[in-house]
Order: C-alpha cells, then structure tokens, then sequence
C-alpha cells in the first residue's frame, strides 16, 4: 500500500470494515485498472466506481445496503444467530479465533446480513454476503440465514433478493459447510414452488458452493460488471488441464455471452434495475 | 496383488495371507497346526490395523482401486438393469451411470458416480468427476423416476467436480445447483449411499435424499485433504492432519447428524470381499426403501426439508 493510502486513526466497527481486503482506505487511491488517482471520498459517492474507466471497486455491505434500501427502510433479521465450531477445527490457527477476529474487524458476527427493506417502494427480503468476514465464505449461520430469507420471503410472499460475494463453502466447518449448499436449496426450491421471485445478484466474487447452489437459480440473474464467477478457482482448473486460461474467462461477460446470467448491471444502475424486475415479476 | 494396488497399512496383512495360501498349497497335516495358528495371526493383525484407522487412511481405502464401483453394486444388487444414456443436451458423461432396474421386487432408478480400472476405463470414465452433461443426465433420470414414480437409489463415488475449461463453460455450478434444487421435491423416495469418496459439490449434485447411508470406509467432505492442506497449510504434505480436522469419515458424519446409518464392510474393507458387501448393502437399501414407499409424499418430502433444514452448527435464535 502507498503511503498517501495510510491513514490511521480511530474508527468505528463499519468504517473499520471498509477497509479490509481491496477496499481503498486512506485519502487517495489509485484505480487498480486504469491507474488514475482517485480522491477516496469522491469514489465512495461514485459508489466505488472509477469514474474513468468503470472499474467496479469492491463495495463494503454497509455501502451496499445503502446503495440498494430505501433510506432506512432496512430493517437487520436474526443478528443474534452465531457460529460455533462443532468440529473443533484447527489449522495454523484456531478456527474459533478465526472467528474471533473476523467479528472484530468486520463488525458482524459472520459472513451475511439479512432483513427485510423496501426498494423503490417494494417490500422486499433481502441479504447481503459480507465478502469483509472471512471471504464471504458460507459456513453454518450464512447457510441458516439464507434459510430465513428464503422462508421469510415465502410467508410474506414478497421478493427474496441475495446479493452474493462468497470464495464458496467454509472448509472449517467441513461437511457441515457442504451441507448448506442443500440446505438454502432445499428451502428455495419452496419458494420457487410458490411463485415467489428470487433475483440474485452476483458480485465479485461469486464462486464455489455458493455459485454452485442457490445463487445460479435465481428467477433472474443479475452481474455487476468483471464480476468473477464460476464454480472451480482458477488456479485448480489450471493446474488440472496444464494450461493458461482465456482471457476473460469466469468473468460476468463470459457468463452472459455462455447463457448463464440474464444481464450485466452497473452498480449505478443496479437498484432502478431491480425495481423494474420486482414490477414485472409481481 | 500388484504393490500399486495396495495401500501400505494393508501390506503386513496381505503379506501373511500370501504365506498361508503358500503353506496351504504346500500342504502335508503336519503344517495344520501352524496354518490355522498363521489364520488366527492374520486376523488379529487385520482387527489390529483396522480398529484404529487414521481419517488419511479411510480416505485411501474410500479412494481404494479395488474397491466396489457403482457398477459392481448395480450388477450385484439389482436385476434387468436397462442402462441409459445422455443428456439430451450436449453428450454423455462416462463419469456419471444410470438406468432403469429391479430392486428388492420394485421398479427403481439407479444413478451414480462411476470410476474406472485401468488407464483406458479411467479415461473413459474421467476418473469419476462429472461434467455438466453428468448432472444433466442424473436430472432427466431422475425427473424420469418421478414421472413413473419409481423410487431412486443414488451411489456416491466421486474425487468432485471436473475443474476444466469445458465444464465452466457449460454452466457447472448451475448444473449442480439445479440437481440440488430438483432433489429437494421429487416427490418419490430417494436414498443416496455413499460407497467410496463423497467429493465435494460433485458428490452433493447426486445426494440430496431421503436417507443418506455410508459404507464404513467412505468418507464425504466439502474439500479434499490435498486441497485442504494447500489451502491452509499452504502444504500438500499436510493430508493427514487435513483429513483429521475435516472430521469427514462416515463416523464423524454420523455423530455430526448428516448420515443415517453406517453400513458395516466386510473385514479389510469393501474390496476384500465385495459380494459380502453387496449383500449388507442390499438389505440396509430395501429395510429404508420399504420404510420411504409407506410415507405419503407430502410427508415424505416436508421431512426431506426438515432433514436438511436442520444441518448446521449455530448458536442463538
């Protein structure tokens, strides 16, 4: 990181938050695509996105959530639903401390946030991967959460929305971490019975368990723009087949012209786009 | 037995096997004594080595090349076995079987992963990681059984997914998520045993059911040990431990409440006896199938949700 990038100081949980991974922090930054400099508060009202070249930053979920809710329409389901490590699951560190720590500089207790908000004047319920906490990774209480939105949408027959950012299934939780690949399924699989929509949003990145579970089977699938999004990483594909991979390759333009997504969205654009879907589909 | 064939911890059992099969057909009642003194030893040695089995070994045994495919337990456990094959889509995917059968006296749908012996058969077979033309043809087999209401017996053997070019390409996370999604409400019983690996979303693509049954030696896990411990431990040699912290025997899954029943194998493993296995598969399948067919189907399936709905580990409302 470049000294004009370093500002220490105090901050709050959420302002702490926007700082992990390639979120820009400081006073500057410099776009990781087309190199302009970039004053940080006019790419956060930008909603991190250069104005030059359109490269979309990654986005905190505080941001997010703002970006997408009616102004304080967003109202936080299920905060008090925790991890536990059943397995007892020790690598170089203690998953428990893992945990510990991806609380402390994420603010949440794990790696989703769920409620029910408004967007253009819809009800809808909504959630949010936090990519900040461990990689968005989806163990037990992302699994159990997405669970919830999806009943939570079916009993009030209003849209459930998930906007994803998930490396996939947490390997600390073993096969309870694979399991709940079935387990949000098997509670959308409802939803989808009952005719109530499902869009999902897919934001970079989207891969793995996730990608490989409820987030493919959205009644509409959404991308943000390069958004990374495939089932096995990059660097297992090549490693097996002994070659480079294409340019392009897993991004949201190679989905849509593969069929797989039904449309790319600025991030600008992505809550107008969203309203029209929900008037179209209700 | 070619030394490849055999795992390590099986070579001091296998190697005094070879010596009484040697005494034996040297023959003579004098050696009597010491033959049946040899057969005690071999067994003792054999319960030694398999009452305390590592996680890693489990993972070679459930990875064992001898080891029963889902073919070997087709032709063994089911009768008029009708093999089809395809998606309807793009092609047929040698990594995945299925058809049409007879078991236990009732029409069924068999569908599961299948690895190959040898070179040719392996290739054929794409060492059993489906392609989305794999889970594109279990969803018609199973969309099929549904059709005809024939209840559906899935065997799981797969490393994972194929991570290639091709399989992004043609959409595999959603190949997996839409088997997923279309398991959870088949309304016809589904039973799916894991026989050797349960890799990953590959191995989940087939097994969303109404029971899930484990051979003794399989294992099922979210990663494999390799690509836990380079994840991690950012260190290929650290499978062992991997294979421990990921608790992904068929012993953990039970105490962690994801499998129903752990089928017992024959002493040293499926593949020292696999008729035998065959047999303790067949009567644990037709025990739950006869419980399943007495369901009505909306039970059937609000307790397939319930099953899956109640997997997880957290704490608070």
């Amino acid at each position: 990181m470049a000294w004009w990038n370093r500002k220490r100081e105090k901050r709050e949980a959420s302002q702490a938050l926007a700082e992990k991974r390639s979120v820009p922090s400081g006073l500057w930054h410099k776009c990781g695509q087309c190199g302009e400099i970039l004053e940080t508060q006019r790419l956060v009202e930008s909603s991190r996105v250069c104005p030059k070249c359109r490269h979309h930053f990654v986005m905190p979920t505080i941001e997010r959530i703002a970006l997408l809710c009616d102004e304080g329409s967003f109202v936080e389901e299920d905060t008090t639903v925790e991890p536990e490590d059943r397995l007892g699951f020790v690598d170089t560190r203690r998953y428990v401390d893992r945990l510990r720590s991806a609380a402390k500089s994420a603010g949440v207790p794990d790696a989703f946030r769920e409620g029910v908000a408004r967007i253009e004047g819809h009800e809808v319920a909504i959630g949010f991967f936090v990519f900040e906490f461990m990689g968005g990774s989806m163990g037990s209480v992302v699994g159990e959460k997405i669970a919830r939105l999806f009943e939570r949408a079916l009993e009030r027959r209003i849209p459930a929305i998930i906007c994803s950012a998930s490396g996939g299934a947490r390997m600390q939780e073993g096969i309870l971490s694979l399991m709940q690949m079935a387990k949000t399924t098997v509670a959308l699989a409802r939803l989808r019975e009952a005719g109530v929509p499902f869009l999902s949003v897919l934001l970079h990145p989207t891969t793995g368990g996730v990608a490989a579970s409820f987030a493919m089977l959205g009644d509409i699938i959404l991308a943000e723009p390069k958004a990374q999004i495939g089932f096995a990483g990059p660097r297992v594909i090549e490693q097996t087949i002994r070659q480079r991979l294409p340019p392009g390759f897993q991004r949201a333009e190679y989905l849509l012209a593969h069929g797989m997504v039904d449309a790319i969205v600025e991030r600008h654009d992505l809550k107008a786009r969203l309203g029209q879907l929900i008037r179209l589909l209700s | 037995m070619a030394d490849r064939q055999t795992l390590e911890f099986e070579r001091p059992i296998l190697e005094l096997e070879a010596k009484i099969e040697e005494l034996k057909r040297l023959g003579g009642s004098a050696l009597q004594a010491e033959l049946r003194q040899l057969e005690r030893r071999a067994r003792r040695l054999q319960e030694e080595v398999f009452s305390e089995l590592s996680a890693w070994q489990k993972v070679q045994l459930s990875r064992h090349p001898q080891r029963p495919f889902t073919l070997d337990y087709i032709s063994r456990l089911t009768a008029d076995f009708f093999e089809l094959h395809g998606d309807r889509h793009f092609g047929d995917d040698g990594a995945i079987v299925g058809g049409l059968a007879q078991f236990s006296g009732m029409p069924v749908v068999v569908i599961g992963h299948q690895k190959g012996r040898g070179t040719k058969e392996n290739v054929r077979r794409n060492f059993g990681m489906p392609r989305p033309e794999g889970y594109r043809k279990a969803l018609r087999l199973m969309e099929l059984a549904a059709r005809f209401q024939r209840p559906i017996l899935t065997f799981i053997d797969t490393p994972g997914a194929y991570p290639g070019i091709d399989a992004e390409e043609r959409g595999q996370a959603e190949a997996i998520a839409k088997n997923l999604e279309v398991m959870a409400r088949l309304p016809v019983p589904i039973i799916a045993t894991v026989i050797g690996e349960g890799g990953s979303g590959g191995a989940l693509a087939l097994g969303v059911a109404d029971r899930i049954l484990m051979l003794e030696y399989s294992i099922y896990s979210v990663i494999s040990p390799e690509g836990c411990a380079s994840i991690l431990w950012k260190d290929q040699q650290r499978v062992e431990v991997a294979a421990q912290e990921l608790k992904l025997s068929a012993q953990d899954l039970r105490r962690l409440g994801v499998n129903d029943e752990v089928i017992q194998e024959p002493p040293g493993g499926a593949h020292r006896d696999p008729e035998a296995m065959a047999r303790s598969v067949a009567e644990t399948l037709s025990r739950h199938l006869a419980e399943l067919v007495a369901i009505p189907k909306a039970e059937l399936l609000a307790r397939r949700y319930q099953k899956y709905r109640a997997i997880g580990a957290v704490r608070g409302a």
